[in-house]
């Protein structure tokens, strides 16, 4: 079983959010850069623990990015991929990336294509879904859970207001989330093993993007909290139905 | 021409965010001279002629009993059709589960840009920009969209349901309807009476609650508010509440109009799932916590006192015992 797994580099959790060159620009200076959290924690992971029950599967990671990314695959291929592909293109839109990420799986003939449920940074849930249409293979998405027993997959996905259990056959596209792995740390075997590992350089295909980014924008800071006397919850009820009129 | 909403359901019912996305839609038709037109998949019990008052003038209806569960795949191709026969400029989503699976797909196979967690109107101005969340809440994008069709995702809670009068003309659309490949085998609904991504009010505990034996004042608070059930990373992870009740960077993003969150310290990652709410209510004993930098209204004050005298407080205004 051959599986991808999609890893994208996003801004530490932690990072200050600010915009340069007139707010068009993402102000990357102190910035500490992470395998987006779904990404690593879900995807990445529960691929290796496939991998783990079953070890003639292969895991590569594939990123659409410039060289800076490396330091972030190599703690990938630490954590345990096989070996890694770097699309050698910046980040235009959704679906320039996923048109690159398609190519890739085009070419390496996979079972599995494993993403996270969204980056941290652009928040657009689009990839997985966006690959799967352009590789025309079904897609679960949001998934909390994944089991395989042949070439028969047994997902559970969120819905609104709960999961539901679904069976799909290889290939599948799948997003993942909360609930299909816990987070891991490297090991020293394995940071050391991920300097070997190759790291593939490919150039990217010519798509057109879609859309692009015109410029960002900060929200408008809270006023401030107003402080309520822990006795007189009547006083916050007043404040929530009056003024707030939230109740 | 037209602006074309799809239509989601569960259960045949018509999701509320649907009734958002419709309002958002006939509001982006008006604007652009042309009509608000709604596309409804698998079978439906809601009467569909009246979401008209939500200003859809048609709504095209693919009633295969085949398309009650969700095949992004199969979803994908027959809406193209309706986008199609329509002649759709704009097509609109609910960001919600089933928008984040089907957009994508349709952006990819129509070459039509996609706008997913759209929090505004389209600035038709100068070209065709929508506004965006990004950075988990921290920050927004203005993506000008560049395709001849435009898809928008549009958050949950981010648009208001406008309702007016008006019956919307029923027309049952003819689809070839593909198999699909994904079977679903069950469906397990979570305990609490209202999805959390749809709740308008969300009551969320943390690890100030000492353990899941005391839960019953926060559930209590949380029916009587008719609230949906969240809690934090740590919580989730020490198995005291179901992993769906993780509301925060790594769990669920929500939106609600007030977020109540009771011994919850307000990391940034649990900050990021929840800074979208209209309303943040936070009750800690620590004066320091930092989530009350983010708060409209903090108690400094022990959860356990707090919390069983504000649900009191509530049955008063709402007049029941």
């Amino acid at each position: 079983m051959k599986i991808l797994v999609c890893i994208s580099k996003t801004p530490d959790t932690t990072a200050k959010i600010a915009f340069t060159d007139n707010n068009t620009k993402f102000d990357t200076s102190g910035v500490q850069w992470i395998i987006n959290p779904y990404d690593e924690w879900y995807a990445l992971v529960r691929a290796i623990e496939l991998k783990e029950a079953n070890a003639s599967a292969v895991i590569h990671l594939v990123t659409v990015a410039g060289a800076d990314a490396d330091p972030i695959i190599r703690k990938a291929l630490a954590l345990g991929g096989d070996e890694a592909i770097r699309v050698n293109a910046g980040s235009q839109d959704s679906f320039y990336i996923a048109s690159q990420i398609a190519e890739v799986a085009k070419t390496g003939g996979y079972d599995l294509v494993f993403t996270g449920k969204e980056t941290i940074d652009y928040n657009g849930s689009s990839i997985g879904g966006m690959v799967a249409e352009l590789l025309d293979l079904p897609y679960v998405s949001l998934a909390t859970k994944f089991e395989i027993n042949g070439s028969t997959c047994t997902i559970n996905r969120e819905i609104e207001g709960g999961e539901e259990t679904c069976e799909a056959a290889l290939p599948l596209v799948v997003s993942c989330q909360k609930g299909m792995a816990e987070q891991r740390i490297p090991n020293m075997k394995g940071i050391m093993g991920a300097r070997t590992k190759p790291l593939k350089v490919v150039e990217p295909v010519a798509v057109d993007a879609l859309t692009s980014v015109a410029g960002f924008e900060l929200p408008p800071a809270k006023a401030g909290v107003k402080l309520v006397d822990p006795e007189n919850m009547e006083e916050l009820v007043r404040l929530l139905h009056e003024e707030a009129k939230a109740i | 021409m037209s602006v074309l909403i799809f239509i989601d359901t569960a259960d045949g019912h018509v999701k509320k965010a649907s009734l958002e996305a419709m309002s958002y839609g006939a509001k982006v038709a008006e604007q652009l001279g042309t009509v608000a037109e709604g596309v409804v998949l698998g079978t439906v019990t809601n009467d569909l002629a009246a979401l008209g008052k939500y200003g859809v003038k048609k709504i095209h209806h693919v009633a295969k009993d085949t398309l009650n569960h969700l095949d992004a795949q199969v979803y994908t191709k027959v809406i193209a059709e309706v986008a199609r026969a329509t002649s759709a400029t704009v097509i609109v989503f609910s960001n919600n589960v089933d928008g984040k699976a089907i957009a994508p797909r349709l952006s990819a196979r129509l070459k039509s840009g996609l706008v997913s967690g759209a929090v505004a109107l389209p600035d038709t101005g100068k070209g065709f920009v929508v506004k965006k969340n990004v950075f988990s809440g921290k920050a927004f994008a203005n993506v000008s969209v560049t395709t001849d069709v435009k898809i928008i995702a549009l958050n949950p809670n981010a648009y208001p349901i406008i309702t007016g009068d008006g019956a919307a003309e029923v027309v049952a659309f003819n689809a070839a309807v593909e198999p699909g490949k994904i079977k679903v085998t069950q469906v397990t609904k979570a305990s609490g009476e209202v999805p959390l991504t749809e709740a308008e009010i969300v009551v969320s505990a943390g690890r100030g609650l000492k353990g899941p034996e005391n839960w019953g004042m926060v559930e209590d608070l949380a029916k009587t508010l008719h609230a949906a059930l969240a809690c934090s990373r740590p919580v989730a992870d020490a198995h005291w509440r179901p992993h769906n009740e993780h509301v925060g960077q790594t769990g669920i993003a929500i939106a609600p109009n007030l977020y109540i969150a009771i011994g919850i310290s307000g990391a940034i990652q649990h900050l990021a799932g929840v800074n979208r709410s209209k309303v943040i209510v936070v009750i800690n004993k620590d004066p320091e916590a930092p989530f009350f930098k983010a708060a409209d209204y903090g108690i400094v004050g022990d959860a356990f006192e707090v919390v069983p005298k504000f649900t009191a407080a509530v049955k008063k205004l709402k007049g029941v015992a």
